[in-house]
């Protein structure tokens, strides 16, 4: 399927995991996309694989976005899609044990990153040959839903990229754009991170099912799925959707987790 | 765009609007349809021929239990399988609740609950058994609305049944995840949407009220609801189950 022929995608944090998955299907789908990461090695692959174009940039640097606009201007003109992918967990602990330098780091990436993207995308979007459109997914998480007493930092981060997706939505429409913005809700995904934590446990197996078993579908998520969902989002059959959340777990938010 | 090739996918409601936007996007991804609605099969002649040969028609009225059976016959004898189930058919069910009748209140749960329930029931087997052929699995598609989520004055009968459909569709996804069956279900919930039943029977008021209330600024075309569906019925959705994915312009956001 070639849906995107002729846009031009960013993808932030696209070296691993999801953001690489969407990397590709976005590129498989004919957009031009634009990733960037920290991983200069990583990225070297994906470029390779997917013929995307690499920019070493943090989400979280208020002075890199400009000059990653600029680049994305000059080159191709015009930016229809933006996947605020970028995430971190590390430095991450329960309401106890939390630092403020973890708390801070949480809140740099995972919220403030998200709004700056936000904020230079939309600027971006505004100026296209032909008018104000484009779609931004934001990729927030089931624990927005269900936080976890461990991970307070990621889960409160998460849970504000809805507030933050819909105040995106509702300025982008009362301005009379065509600006799209939406978030996704991954339940748990079989990423590399994911992966190498398993392998690492005394019982991998073990590990595995009890990873398998968060989700009513007794299995993680793909991150080639999850790119699905995107690249559906990204779309311009998805016109009427803006505003929305929309949930990618297995089941794992339609009840009670473990019940 | 082929992505529904070699499925089946029964279509309640299929005749107009909303439903009968996502026949013709089923048919355009490859799927043969089956229409379910309530003209004889005379009446609905016309509009069967021009979908083409990959489509069927059976009559049914949804809330009736006893018309399924024949239904279901007459998806194995024409197709011999079922891979999509989408419950569109629905009715209004508005007005000041001290004057809505006990008979009204049942005649829109009747189509908007009983159906949905009914369609579920009937289809799960044959569902079952085509999921197995697809990485995806299976997918039932319950069409709720905005009206399921959020309420409005005088829309209490219709705004409680499409919240039914909001929650029967999350239990029976984690039902069938329980049993191992391979069929995902979801829920649709679009906003005002521009049919031929919602533009018949809206005052000016009313279709400028649904513009104003969107932050996009307009009403939907079926087409726009179609596309969800779409992906939901596809293996592009083969982890997406007992969502619930709202379509409404940013009615719901604001």
């Amino acid at each position: 399927m070639r849906r995107l022929e002729g846009k031009v995608a960013l993808v932030t944090g696209g070296t691993g995991g999801i953001g690489a998955a969407t990397v590709k299907r976005l590129a498989e789908e004919g957009a031009a996309v634009v990733f960037t990461g920290s991983n200069a090695e990583a990225a070297a692959g994906v470029s390779a694989a997917t013929g995307a174009e690499f920019r070493a940039a943090k989400v979280d640097d208020p002075a890199g976005w400009a000059p990653l606009m600029e680049a994305i201007r000059d080159r191709h003109g015009r930016l229809d899609i933006a996947f605020a992918n970028a995430g971190i967990e590390a430095g991450d602990g329960s309401v106890e044990s939390i630092t403020i330098e973890g708390w801070s780091q949480l809140i740099a990436v995972n919220l403030t990153g998200v709004m700056l993207t936000c904020q230079a995308v939309v600027g971006m979007m505004r100026a296209n040959p032909g008018g104000p459109t484009g779609s931004i997914i934001v990729n927030s998480s089931m624990a927005a839903y269900k936080p976890m007493g461990n991970f307070v930092g990621y889960s409160t981060t998460k849970g504000a990229l809805i507030a933050l997706t819909k105040s995106v939505a509702m300025h982008c429409a009362n301005q009379g754009t065509r600006i799209r913005c939406n978030s996704i809700h991954p339940g748990v995904v079989e990423t590399d991170m994911i992966k190498n934590i398993i392998a690492r446990q005394p019982d991998p197996g073990l590990a595995r099912a009890t990873y398998n078993a968060m989700a009513p579908l007794n299995r993680m998520a793909q991150v080639e799925e999850i790119a699905a969902l995107v690249a559906f989002l990204a779309t311009d059959e998805t016109s009427f959707i803006s505003g929305s959340e929309y949930s990618i777990d297995g089941c794992s938010t339609a009840g009670m987790m473990g019940v | 765009m082929n992505r529904l090739q070699g499925r089946v996918a029964l279509v309640t409601g299929g005749l107009q609007g909303i439903g009968r936007a996502i026949v013709e996007r089923f048919l355009a991804e490859g799927a043969s349809v089956m229409l379910a609605d309530l003209p004889s099969p005379d009446e609905a002649a016309d509009a069967l021929a021009a979908l083409g040969d990959k489509a069927g028609y059976v009559r049914l009225d949804v809330g009736d239990e006893a018309g399924w059976p024949a239904a279901i016959a007459a998806i194995r004898e024409r197709f011999g399988r079922l891979d999509i189930l989408v419950a569109n058919a629905g009715i209004d069910g508005t007005g000041r609740v001290q004057d809505m009748t006990l008979a009204a209140w049942h005649r829109t749960m009747r189509v908007n609950v009983d159906g949905v329930f009914l369609a579920t029931r009937h289809c799960a087997d044959l569902l079952s058994e085509g999921g197995r052929d697809w990485r995806g699995g299976a997918s039932i598609v319950n069409i709720s609305s905005i009206m399921g989520l959020v309420g409005i004055a005088q829309v209490s009968a219709y705004n409680a049944s499409k919240g039914a459909v909001r929650l029967f569709t999350k239990s029976i996804a984690l039902e069938f995840a329980a049993a191992k069956a391979p069929v995902r279900v979801n829920s649709v919930h679009p906003g005002f949407v521009e049919t031929p039943l919602l533009i018949g029977s809206s005052d000016q008021a009313a279709l400028d009220f649904y513009t104003a209330a969107t932050p996009l600024g307009r009403m939907a075309q079926p087409p726009e609801i179609a596309a969800v569906v779409a992906f939901l019925a596809s293996d592009d959705a083969s982890y997406v189950t007992g969502a619930e994915l709202v379509v409404d312009g940013g009615y719901t956001a604001q």
